[in-house]
Parts: C-alpha cells; structure tokens; sequence
C-alpha cells in the first residue's frame, strides 16, 4: 500500500535503463521494454495502460504508450528507434501487471531495433542506480 | 482541534432502482404505452426505466444522500484551482424570477429585451473585468471556452494563409498547466509542446522562447499559475509570443487572484475566458452547469461563436449572427443563461470596488494559512502567494507514510474537505490549497489547526483515514480498474458473477 515509503527497488543486473525509468532488454537486435520497478513505484497503481499498434515506427524519445494510475498520467518514451513488432494486449485487461511483475509480464512493446548501437548508449544497472538516487 | 467534533450521516440507503415499486398508478406518466409517432418498432419501447417511488420515500431518499454529502455548505471547502467559494444565495431567486425562466429562447427579440439586456451587461462587465473588448456568453464551462479559443485561433490564422503542417501547428503550453489545455488544444487540431517551468514554478522565459517559432499558433497561461505565483515576467512573455507571431491565451482558472488589479488585456492576453461559476459565484462542483464565457481582442472579434447580443437602432438588444468567419454555435441558443444570470448579479452586486476587495481577502486568506502551516508543510520557491498556493507534505511521507493522499483523507474526518492532491505533478506529495475569501478567520485557524494536528498524529490511524464520514477508504484503484458507472452495467455484474 504504501508506494515510496521506504522500499528498496529491485534493479536487475542484466538489464540496460534510460533515466526516464523504462528498461531494455536487448536480444538479437529485438528490444524488450518496460518500465522500473522504481517507475511503478512511484506511478503507484497502474489503473489504465494506453499501448502503441504493431509495426507502428518509433523513433528515440518518441512517447509510445500512456500509464494512467490514481495519481498521474505518465508517457513512456522509446529509449532506442525501432519498429513495433509485439505489444503485451494483457496490459489492457490487468494493467496491475506493471506493478506485480515490472520486469516481467508487466513488459510493454518489443521494437525491432533500426540501429543496434543505440543500445551502447543506455545506462547500466550501476548508472540507472545512481540515477535513482540522485 | 479535535477530530471527534465531526460525523456525516451513515445511511445504509438503496438505489432508486432498488426502491422501483413496479408500474405506477394511474397519472401524469401512464405506462400505457402508445406508438403515435410511428417510431420504428426497434426504437418504441414499453416503459422509460425511470423507476416508480413513492414521493415520501424518494424525499427521504434524496435527503439521505444530501446528508452523506460534503458541500462548501456543509463546511471548508479548500480544493485547489476550483475556488469553492461560499455560494451567494442572493442570486438564487433572481435566477429563479418566472419572467426569467419561462423565456422561450426561440421568443422574437422585442420579446425577450429584458433577459437580452441582462447578457448584453454581462457581456460588458467582462469585457471590462478581462480588459478584452468583445465577448461571447455561449461557451459551457471553462474547457469548453478553451476549446472554442483554440479554433477561433486556428480560424484567424488560416485566414491569415499562416496554417499548414509546419506553421501555426502547434500550442505550447507550461508543464504545470492545466490538463484541460493541453486536451483542447489537441481537440482544436493543433500539436502540444509542453515546456518545463523554472525552478520557482514559473515560465523559463528562456525555455520559452527557445521553443515559439513560426509554428507556435498560441501559448497557453494561466497568471497567477497553478502553484498560485504571479508570473512577473508575463510582459516579456506577451512579447516573445507575439514577437513570433503567435496569440496568448489566459486561462481564466485563477482569475478570483487579480479582480480588480489587474487584467489579461493588461497583461498582453489576446484572447481568454471565464469560469464565471468559480470566480463569480455560481454553484459549481460535482459536474456544473457551468459557463464559459470567451473575451477577445478586436482580431479576433469575428471568430467569436454566434449568437452574441448587440445594441441595435432604438436602444433595441438584438441577436448577431456575425457572418462566415465566426466558428458558430458551439452550444445551443445562448448557452447556460441560468448560470450567467447569477455571475451578473454577483458582480453586480459586487461593484468593482467590492470585487477588488474579493481578491485581496482572497490572497489575504491564502498567505496567512500559508504562514501558519509553512513549516510542517513547506512550499517551492519564496514568491508571495496569490489566491491559491501548493505545499508539499514530502517530510512526513518521508519519515512515516503519511502523504498528501493521508493527509486530505484525514482532514475529512475534521470536517474539512481536502485539498487538490498530487497536482500540480511538479511538486512531490503535493497539497494544492485555496481557501477563498468567503472563510472566517475561525475556519481558516480551523484549517490550520487540523493539519498540523494531522502531523502530530500516529501514522497509523491517519493512514486508515478517514472514520467520520458516510463512507470510509475507497479503493479507488479497483473503482478506476472496473467502472460501473451505470445501473445496466452494475446489473449485467452482478448476473456475470
């Protein structure tokens, strides 16, 4: 219940971040993405998910998706240029996922990335963390 | 202060759907049903599902509901940017007079000069309260006014030949801007730009003039803003919109901050409108009516929605139906009249002098809660407040749980309405608090006395906020989750589980 009140934030290793919360996980030029654990958190209960349509193109910092909870109303942009080739439609009947399971069923989109050294650019696990902090 | 000081009536009360008694009796509504005008056998039905109660029940029912309610008549009121001011009962049964209301509003203009002539003196007052000339009375409520500004600025420049895909496309709006801006710009046909504010709240001039352009068709401001601080810069900021060509638009939001000092004509405005049942007192709150009047400069006159009453020959009030540049009708005949009636007879009553002493007792309120509460509930920035001003309850989040959600939820069980939370979305756990001129010195130590008691209190029992009230927590997540927002949709529930 009490979203913020002193948790600790899950942030897994493997994964690359952007500082506007969303993480990727990049595998054979195909981009998973979704939104932090520190992200839901802070959005609290995730009450309405707006989603993109497949092979809609995205460029880096286009917003692709809408989260509507309680509190506020939150773009998610894409962290790297890409071409939709899968949206989570569970989003759309049980939008809590994002919260349950951020990094898992909670995933957003998978882009077909255009340029797959844009994912040099993210932020690690260690630089998403300090991010947070800050 | 003592929370224990405040109980709303708990009436485990029925639907009338659940109360229907099945047909009714002979009468007025006879459910004998007759297919007269030859509707398409699909579109008759048998009975209006209006549900059949007796008159004492329904009157109970009603009272039930009103004694489970909270209401600026039922105590303070202090929900940011809505300025719930007491209502004036004094325009009530003006607006109720027979020779009002019974008014046909397709009755031949030497017929209806009275209630023309009212509009026509409202439609001065504004022009002299907004320091904008020409106005139109028909807009709904305030976004709708919005809405009605930003076509009537994409019709002026699309005469102007200035409208294509890279110019005059887009409106930019501040962050902390209401939502509704942002929505009727998009509606009117144009691109948002939302621009950050600075770090005191206020527009970055900088930022702002990085981001108008030829494509800039208008900028959207409320003054005093959403974190209740005058924009002081709003001259340098008329004129890097304009300097691009663009229009700036005043959203007339906090209007109930500048009555009388000063005005959006003044200010640079080109364009603005009213919410004349926030600033001028006209019940408002739980979805209106409201009204929506729009002022405009002389360029834009021509734009304004139609029709709009005029002096003609004779000292004669008449209807103009303008010509083919105004954007039309944007709401049926002369919009919500009863609404206007009421906003004439407070500023009337008012007089300019009473209505510049509404502000100062306005802002006088604000920056004296202000001051008592500062230190448990700090504010961004150091600017004097205006009507309204926004503080964070981050602090006692931090150190145990108790956010701006608690905290509202627990003023409720003092009596007290809560405030406007977590917007703006630019202060963290934020409390938005207007408290209006029309509270007591007492209501407003009331106030105060309530929220600093509220931080005093163990977390645990404000989290579970609020008791005294007809209804305790909602789970509003669930509510926002599965809306059932009609009787059909509660029944087919029910029958699904």
């Amino acid at each position: 219940m009490l979203g913020g009140f002193n948790v600790g934030h899950e942030t897994p290793k493997k994964l690359a971040y952007t500082k506007e919360h969303e993480w990727v996980n990049v595998e054979d030029g195909k981009a998973r993405i979704g939104i932090t654990d520190f992200a839901q958190d802070q959005l609290t209960d995730v009450v309405y998910v707006e989603l993109p349509t497949e092979d809609e193109t995205l460029s880096q910092g286009d917003a692709f998706a809408v989260l509507e909870s309680v509190k506020s109303v939150s773009d998610v942009y894409a962290p790297v240029d890409g071409t939709v080739v899968q949206v989570n439609h569970e989003l759309e009947d049980s939008p809590e996922l994002i919260n349950d399971d951020p990094y898992g069923d909670g995933w957003i989109v998978v882009l077909d990335m255009h340029d797959a050294s844009q994912a040099e650019d993210l932020l690690d696990h260690e630089e998403y963390v300090d991010h947070t902090e800050a | 202060m003592d929370p224990d000081t405040f109980r709303q009536a708990r009436w485990d009360e029925p639907t009338l759907f659940d109360l229907d008694e099945g047909p009714a009796p002979e009468g007025p509504f006879d459910h004998e049903t007759t297919n007269e005008a030859n509707l398409p056998d699909e579109h008759a039905r048998e009975t209006v599902g209006i549900p059949t109660v007796p008159r004492s029940r329904l009157t109970r029912h009603l009272t039930r509901q009103a004694q489970m309610t909270f209401g600026v008549d039922t105590g303070t009121y202090p929900l940011g940017s809505c300025t719930m001011k007491y209502n004036a009962k004094m325009p009530e049964p003006l607006a109720h007079e027979p020779d009002l209301l019974n008014v046909h509003p397709l009755a031949r203009e030497e017929d209806a000069q009275g209630i023309l002539a009212l509009l026509y003196q409202l439609q001065e007052a504004l022009a002299a309260i907004g320091g904008l000339p020409h106005v139109s009375l028909q807009p709904a409520a305030g976004a709708q006014g919005e809405f009605v500004a930003m076509r009537m600025v994409r019709e002026r420049f699309r005469d102007l030949g200035e409208i294509s895909e890279e110019t005059r496309c887009e409106v930019v709006v501040p962050d902390s801007a209401h939502g509704t801006n942002p929505a009727s710009a998009a509606m009117a046909g144009f691109e948002v730009l939302e621009i950050p504010s600075g770090s005191d709240g206020c527009v970055d001039v900088k930022a702002l003039e990085d981001a108008v352009s030829e494509r800039t068709a208008a900028f959207m401001l409320t003054n005093p803003n959403t974190l209740g601080i005058f924009e002081r810069d709003v001259e340098k900021i008329a004129e890097i919109v304009h300097d691009a060509g663009a229009m700036l638009y005043y959203d007339g939001a906090n209007l109930n901050a500048i009555l009388g000092k000063t005005n959006p004509g003044a200010m640079g405005f080109d364009i603005m409108h009213f919410n004349v049942h926030k600033t001028f007192a006209t019940p408002h709150g739980g979805g209106g009516p409201g009204a929506g009047p729009v002022a405009c400069t002389e360029e834009l006159a021509p734009y304004l929605p139609v029709p709009r009453v005029k002096k003609g020959k004779d000292g004669l009030y008449v209807l103009d139906d303008g010509d083919e540049r105004s954007i039309g009708a944007v709401k049926g005949f002369h919009g919500n009249v009863g609404v206007l009636v009421r906003a004439l007879a407070y500023i009337r009553q008012h007089g300019s002098d009473g209505l510049t002493r509404v502000t100062e007792t306005a802002v006088a309120n604000a920056n004296y809660l202000y001051q008592r509460i500062k230190d448990a509930y700090p504010a961004p920035g150091e600017a004097l407040k205006k009507h309204e001003f926004v503080v964070t309850a981050e602090g006692l989040w931090e150190e145990n749980g108790v956010g701006a959600t608690e905290v509202g939820k627990r003023l409720l069980d003092y009596g007290i309405h809560a405030p406007t939370v977590h917007f703006p979305i630019n202060v963290k756990e934020s409390l938005m608090i207007e408290p209006t001129e029309t509270e007591t010195r007492e209501a407003l130590d009331a106030l105060v006395d309530a929220l600093l008691s509220i931080g005093d209190e163990a977390p645990g029992v404000v989290r579970e906020a609020p008791f005294n009230t007809a209804a305790g927590r909602v789970d509003d997540v669930h509510a926002a989750r599965n809306p059932l927002l009609t009787w059909d949709q509660v029944q087919r529930d029910q029958d699904g589980s």
